[in-house]
């Protein structure tokens, strides 16, 4: 017997031949913000970055025009020399780039090159205010997952119509097919004595801008 | 009312005082303490120390000689803990429905649920002129959820100064067999009970379990804490100069 | 940059077989004698006892903040609840999933065959080197000591696995396996033991950090395969979840071309909308987060993201053994959460070395005896390494009766032993004490002989010494001497 059937087998045994069917599960928790938490639309944005700037990043809010400068200005700010973007990056964003090099991604960069670069610009897929996170899935402007990984700084526009409330709304946007990355902060570790202190991998620096159309 | 007192093993041996103390004081408001024959153990040690078997045979006896009685008071909270959620885990263990339903059956209030909540009193008259703390049991706050009721008894009582215990809701190490079986993490937890113990300044820290304070009480002796111990029901059931 | 394959010094690969030998040798020992060092270690207690209570206030003040917390746990309950009931549909399911998405499906009966499946993957690759994510069920595999017994130099991706493997130890804690070490250690261990690690190196956590990380991510862009762990599988839509602070897993689960994750089969959740809950409750009872820094899924492979092999190994290694004891099974809801350690008295107190390989605090009280069974001595005192004060069920997640599963436990250890041609001391002791106590003529006697005993044991009012096991109680506390009279001597005579 395979151990694939053999494992089933005492699956089976364990649960035994009248094993029941499982309650319903009672789903009573919060799927979408409270009042409380957030009456209109601004109030959810406010809340998210209440909560993005809670989690140790840095978020400014930036009009649709806007967001070519911004991007270039934060870049600037960190003295950023060359950075990877995914290849799908609406072309705006780095419009106002200068004396930067900016590596697309595909063409596949290798390992090095990413942790060459000083930083790494992607949009995303959604958000949620609740827990101040951003969701990449690997679609447009975002790129695979080593990108958001290997350079040190990590810069995101979200577009605030991506905003969902809580969890269990983002859940629902999201395709599971996909490669899911949530971030909510910078890397981070606890492993010394329980104090916070950047992470070993991934940027420790994260920055968003929510661009409000 | 007519009340029928359970007076746990080790109480009824080594602490007697807490069982008179409860006598004295359900009648001193008025109400009829019997203290039905026959009674033992509520089986708890053996329970959760993996005797099942035992521990089924003295829970059978506990509700035929308590069958029947309007309400079962017990001065310890880890014996009501163990009647009231030990019982049917017990009975379901040795597949016994008949003990099941007979615990279901008893009406068991620990001292202090007994108080306010069926008496509805919280000034029971008492008077102690002494600095208290109160440390919650863990069976007395988490298995059964006495909540603030001990307190609201204690601040009742004249001329007792109640001061907050701090962490009070950690364990003080006693557990029941624990207590020999590791009895090295037990003192280590002891240690840190009394220290926040005698942060406070009390002369007198109570409980309303006379194992756990057996627990603090023994290390506080050892070491000549300066600190006594005192069932609640002690503490309630003095009077003096109002 | 090192060239791939080039091992860091092998002290840091060949560390992790003697944090094995360390788990190994306090496996065989019973709970209360493990824990004797561990108390003594002043220092550790000191680092221990800060660490969990920052790690509790955190999870408490995470816990307080949703007004849906309790229908989110009574939620969480119910779906890893329905799980096992059905979990060979799911897992059924999970695997046609995986397959279609183009990952691989091992089945591995226990921590053995595991360990082959694995190693044979690895070999298969041609790779001398693999990364390791931070996971208790590779730990619990024995994998990384496999590995290096077949000549694969191991590389902990996390700072956690790093810090304990430089000591040689065995993992203290669930999700932080270092917690027992200061700054201080961890920076002697650093200047001892990591490459490139700076001469003047501080011991301010963030610096330490930052030495580690230049160490780690020095290595992993050749790495070639990662072995890592999974906190769910959704068996819907076979989609792995995995989620950490530090950016490790992300690594491992991108970078490589290969990807093995072991987890365990109680890892499975009926569906991919199951995660809208548990992606609430694993955060804030873990770490006090409302969302872990970086929560990964992936399903399978992703042409041109990540990995181009995906190998998912299914773990039993006793879980359908505790999936067949009714009240038992209930233990298997854990999520790994480590909110139960980090409100346990007694594990802030011993870490985690006492409670053996597997798992620390009162999920390994739980779990260990029931993976492993209660034959050993070691596995039959888990149960007892509790007060039952229950702190542990308060915060738990997925609301596992944590105290009366022990109490189960220990029922199941003393029935083990009952058959005995030789009863056990206690056994004796509990059996005649239950005989006295059966009949309250027996019950009076005793008492009345048992007290005069007491009274002449006793001088000024305290008894210093008993006898026997009760030696175990006057080792540090007293006994005050019984009154003459008991409660129903007194009654008897009103």
């Amino acid at each position: 017997m395979s151990s694939r059937d053999e494992i089933l087998r005492r699956v089976r045994d364990a649960l035994g031949g009248d094993r029941g069917t499982a309650p319903p599960v009672p789903r009573g928790y919060a799927r979408r913000l409270t009042a409380a938490e957030a009456a209109t639309r601004a109030d959810v944005l406010a809340l998210f970055t209440e909560r993005v700037a809670e989690n140790r990043a840095t978020v400014r809010h930036v009009a649709a025009d806007e967001v070519g400068t911004a991007v270039a200005a934060a870049l600037w700010g960190r003295e950023a020399k060359q950075i990877v973007v995914p290849a799908d990056l609406p072309f705006g964003w780095l419009a106002e780039l200068e004396g930067v090099r900016a590596l697309a991604d595909p063409p596949v960069l290798d390992a090095e090159t990413l942790a060459a670069s000083d930083a790494v610009v992607t949009g995303c897929a959604a958000a949620v205010a609740l827990t101040g996170t951003v969701v990449l899935d690997g679609g447009r402007a975002q790129g695979r997952r080593a990108l958001t990984l290997v350079p040190d700084y990590h810069l995101c526009v979200v577009h605030a119509d991506q905003i969902a409330g809580t969890v269990p709304e983002v859940v629902a946007r999201l395709d599971p097919a996909r490669p899911l990355t949530w971030i909510s902060g910078p890397s981070a570790t606890r492993d010394v004595e329980s104090v916070r202190a950047p992470g070993p991998h991934g940027p420790r620096h994260l920055e968003i801008l929510v661009v409000e159309d | 009312m007519r009340v029928a007192l359970f007076v746990a093993c080790y109480d009824d041996a080594w602490f007697p005082d807490t069982g008179k103390a409860v006598t004295m004081l359900l009648e001193r408001l008025g109400h009829e303490v019997v203290h039905p024959p026959g009674q033992t153990c509520c089986g708890q040690f053996h329970w959760t120390t993996g005797y099942r078997r035992e521990a089924a045979d003295l829970a059978r006896a506990f509700t035929r000689v308590f069958a029947g009685a309007d309400a079962v008071v017990a001065p310890s909270a880890s014996c009501a803990a163990a009647v009231r959620g030990g019982y049917p885990a017990i009975a379901r263990t040795v597949r016994d429905p008949a003990l099941a339903s007979a615990a279901g059956a008893l009406a068991v209030y620990e001292l202090t649920e007994f108080l306010v909540d069926v008496l509805d009193v919280t000034d029971v008259g008492a008077y102690y002129p002494h600095r208290v703390a109160y440390h919650p049991t863990c069976q007395s706050a988490r298995a059964l959820g006495v909540a603030g009721r001990p307190e609201r008894l204690l601040r009742a009582v004249r001329g007792l100064e109640l001061v907050d215990l701090p962490a009070a809701g950690e364990c003080c190490g006693f557990g029941g067999a624990f207590a020999m079986k590791n009895a090295d993490v037990s003192v280590a937890m002891v240690a840190d009970k009394i220290r926040h113990i005698r942060d406070t300044g009390a002369d007198v820290v109570c409980a309303v379990d006379n194992s756990c304070l057996a627990h603090i009480g023994g290390a506080l002796s050892r070491l000549r804490g300066g600190v006594r111990v005192a069932h609640l029901a002690e503490i309630l059931a003095g009077t003096g100069p109002a | 940059m090192t060239a791939p394959g080039a091992g860091p010094p092998d002290a840091l690969a060949s560390a992790i077989a003697p944090g094995e030998a360390a788990a190994a040798a306090s496996r065989a020992t019973r709970f209360a004698d493990a824990a004797r060092p561990a108390l003594a270690d002043t220092r550790l207690r000191r680092t221990l006892g800060a660490a969990v209570a920052a790690e509790r206030d955190r999870a408490a003040a995470a816990a307080a903040e949703p007004a849906d917390w309790e229908e989110l746990r009574e939620a969480g309950r119910a779906l890893r609840d329905a799980a096992l009931l059905d979990l060979d549909t799911h897992l059924e399911s999970l695997e046609r999933a995986v397959t279609g998405a183009g990952g691989t499906v091992h089945w591995a009966a226990d921590a053995a065959e595991a360990r082959r499946i694995v190693v044979g993957l690895v070999r298969a690759t041609g790779a001398r080197d693999v990364l390791q994510a931070p996971s208790a069920t590779v730990r619990e595999a024995g994998l990384p000591g496999a590995l290096a017994r077949a000549g694969v130099t191991v590389r902990p991706a996390g700072l956690g696995d790093l810090i304990v493997g430089l000591g040689e130890e065995a993992p203290s804690h669930l999700s932080s396996p270092a917690l027992h070490r200061d700054r201080a250690q961890v920076r002697e261990l650093f200047l001892r033991g990591l490459p490139g690690a700076p001469a003047d190196l501080s011991d301010d956590p963030a610096d330490l950090a930052g030495a580690a990380r230049a160490h780690l991510r020095d290595r992993f862009t050749g790495a070639r395969v990662a072995v890592t762990g999974a906190a769910f599988l959704a068996a819907d839509t076979g989609t792995a979840v995995l989620t950490e602070s530090g950016g490790e897993g992300r690594m491992c689960l991108t970078l490589p071309g290969t990807l093995i994750t072991v987890a365990g089969i109680d890892k499975v959740v009926p569906s991919w909308t199951d995660l809208e809950v548990l992606l609430q409750l694993l955060p804030r009872a873990s770490s006090g987060d409302r969302m872990t820094p970086y929560v990964s899924a992936w399903t399978g492979v992703h042409p041109g993201d990540g990995p181009r092999e995906f190998h998912l190994v299914l773990l039993d290694n006793g879980r359908t053994r505790a999936l067949a004891d009714e009240v038992g099974r209930a233990a298997l809801r854990c999520i790994r959460c480590s909110a139960c350690l980090n409100v346990c008295p007694v594990y802030e107190r011993t870490g985690g070395g006492p409670y053996g390989p597997v798992l620390p605090g009162p999920v390994g009280a739980m779990l260990t005896p029931q993976l492993r069974g209660v034959e050993s001595a070691a596995n039959a005192s888990l149960p007892f390494a509790s007060t039952l004060c229950g702190a542990c069920a308060d915060v738990c997640p997925v609301k596992i009766d944590i105290p009366a599963i022990l109490v189960h436990l220990r029922g199941t250890v003393v029935e083990s032993r009952r058959a005995r041609p030789v009863p056990t001391p206690e056994l004796v002791l509990m059996r005649g004490l239950a005989w006295t106590m059966g009949d309250a003529r027996r019950y009076r006697l005793a008492v009345r002989r048992g007290t005069r005993w007491a009274r002449l044991l006793s001088r000024g009012g305290r008894i210093r010494r008993l006898p026997g096991l009760l030696g175990k109680w006057t080792d540090a506390r007293d006994v005050p001497a019984p009154p003459a009279r008991s409660f129903r001597d007194w009654q008897g005579r009103r």
